[in-house]
């Protein structure tokens, strides 16, 4: 029999609500999960267990007396270590952060703590959201539970890894080019990027602002749509966010896809996709299409030169707000440097890990003096080109879909000499970055050696109700019924 | 290692000059906004200890660094 730590989100919601378990009960399963997984996982960084329980004791008061602040109210979450957290340590796996305790919360923390969540702790990733497997990580890497020789994906991957292994009911992540849609895909969870801006940025610690959007990772879509509803709107504090207050975007979820638009991405089925990854896709298609969808194909002529404009324009952005890392005001200071120049390079030099230093490299190379037409530039025009291309499928179709990765998870160590095979994981999830618009990653099987595959559906610019409705819809009809082996030995 | 690195990355990325676009605007954010202000009033913002509780070094309430200027 499943623990509680193994049920949705929307499931416990439903019996915390009538008082057959309370929030005590669903948060120490969670951490006894975490007890038993979590030294040959390495999902989380921080642990929170004793403000966690005090957390669970006020939820259990709230509800026994009729209180509850929401659907969420007692119900466990991590965030990834990327988010700000009030007097809790924020490293974003970073040795220049290492021991930063933010006196702030971000805006997206804010909003699930007034909403009674409970936070377990703060879960591993790639450092500053840069990679695709969760080994840029200063203190280590993340396990896959389906397989614990192949990475998690990233840069979300202690995120996805935790809800996959059940040592959380859901968690937040973040995706800059993929970084919750990817290890979602890698980890057979359900991952959602919403809308540029949906979310308030306040808090997330910047990686490339106008592409950063935090994102979900659940159990199921009913569990992306009940923490989007909390999660969104506007944030004073962030001037790109969204008027989404109030919206509640569980409504109409079971509506079904009869009649709707479903466009495949011609190229997302071509080479460097792995055969059981397209097999797995055209028949989830076939399945749409059974359940009434109305498909055809449809092109991205320009998601081609996304990839590189992504690994322009991201790096650009990062070699700027990487700047602030300079060890005078907070994070790692370098010891025994001649003056504050010195100081200033050496601090870096000790405390960004070789991914961020290449990125910062490539960034500021592109936006120098006399490349900058020619790299930056010309980059901003491909992603001019690429929110045209969308604008011109989603005259024919509602919803598109592709693969979320080209491949399975692969193992620890296969890529990490090669960044260009690293930055190639990413190939179907940076043009909804770079467009601002929606997309979800659901499971949609698992390749021969029992790995999870990821469908991604992509929607317009606020369009994560028709998003949500397809995507809950899949999910019904191609549940996932198999559990990472890990879960079977407990 | 790096300069290879690097060299093959950058190749890759130079795709993007394949694109003629000497008419297309280039975005900075997708979903532009503009003009968004709050009223000119004062708000409650981080206290002074806050602002320095995570400094390697403060004195006198102020942020402290390795001296700036060059010894003689």
């Amino acid at each position: 029999m499943a623990d509680l730590c193994d049920l949705t989100g929307s499931e416990l919601s439903v019996k915390l609500a009538s008082g057959e378990i309370t929030s005590r009960e669903v948060t120490e399963s969670c951490l006894s999960r975490i007890g038993a997984v979590e030294d040959r996982i390495g999902a989380f960084l921080t642990l929170t267990e004793d403000s966690a329980r005090e957390q669970a004791a006020s939820s259990a008061e709230r509800l026994a007396a009729g209180a509850a602040r929401s659907p969420l109210d007692g119900i466990p979450i991590a965030l990834k270590d990327v988010l700000t957290t009030r007097g809790v340590r924020t490293t974003c796996a970073s040795r220049i952060l290492e021991s930063y305790v933010p006196p702030y919360d971000s805006t997206a923390w804010a909003r699930l703590r007034d909403a009674g969540s409970v936070l377990l702790g703060k879960t591993n990733m790639d450092e500053f959201a840069m990679g695709s497997s969760n080994e840029n990580s200063a203190f280590g890497p993340v396990r896959n539970p389906w397989n614990l020789d192949a990475v998690p994906g990233g840069s979300s991957g202690g995120s996805a890894a935790a809800v996959a292994a059940g040592e959380t009911v859901w968690a937040l992540g973040t995706d800059t080019g993929g970084s919750v849609r990817q290890p979602a895909s890698l980890c057979g969870v359900v991952g959602l990027k919403p809308t540029y801006g949906l979310i308030s940025r306040f808090g997330l610690i910047a990686f490339a602002s106008s592409l950063d959007t935090v994102g979900t990772l659940t159990r199921s879509v009913p569990d992306a749509a009940l923490l989007l509803s909390v999660l969104a709107g506007e944030d004073p504090r962030d001037a790109t966010s969204h008027s989404a207050q109030g919206q509640d975007f569980n409504e109409g979820l079971d509506g079904g896809v009869d009649g709707l638009r479903v466009g495949v991405v011609r190229e997302a089925l071509g080479e460097g996709v792995h055969p059981n990854v397209r097999d797995a896709v055209r028949s989830g298609v076939d399945r749409l299409s059974d359940l009434g969808a109305r498909v055809g194909e449809v092109s991205l002529l320009h998601a081609e030169y996304a990839l590189s404009a992504y690994y322009l324009i991201a790096p650009s952005e990062a070699s700027s707000n990487l700047a602030r890392y300079d060890g005078v005001r907070y994070g790692y200071r370098a010891p025994e440097a001649k003056d504050s120049i010195d100081m200033m390079g050496r601090t870096r030099g000790a405390g960004f890990g070789p991914e961020v230093k290449r990125r910062i490299m490539l960034g500021t190379y592109a936006l120098s003096a006399g490349y900058y037409d020619a790299y930056y530039g010309q980059a901003q025009k491909v992603r001019t080109l690429m929110i045209r291309d969308y604008a011109a499928a989603f005259v024919d179709f509602d919803v598109l879909v592709s693969p979320t990765s080209p491949t399975t998870a692969f193992r620890i160590g296969e890529k990490t000499d090669d960044p260009m095979a690293m930055y190639l994981n990413d190939v179907f999830t940076i043009p909804a970055n770079l467009a601002g618009v929606p997309a979800i990653s659901v499971p949609c099987g698992l390749d021969g050696g029992g790995l999870p595959i990821g469908l991604q559906f992509t929607a317009k610019v606020l369009g994560e109700r028709t998003l949500l409705r397809a995507a809950a819809a899949f999910e019904s009809a191609v549940a996932l019924s198999e559990r990472p082996p890990l879960l079977a030995s407990l | 290692m790096l300069r290879a690195q690097l060299g093959l990355i950058l190749e890759h990325a130079a795709k993007v000059g394949e694109v003629a676009a000497q008419d297309v605007p280039p975005t900075a954010y997708a979903i532009p906004r503009r003009n968004v202000l709050r009223d000119d009033e004062p708000e409650p913002s981080i206290s002074h200890a806050d602002a320095l509780s995570n400094a390697p070094e403060a004195e006198d309430g102020r942020f402290k660094v390795p001296r700036i200027t060059e010894m003689e």
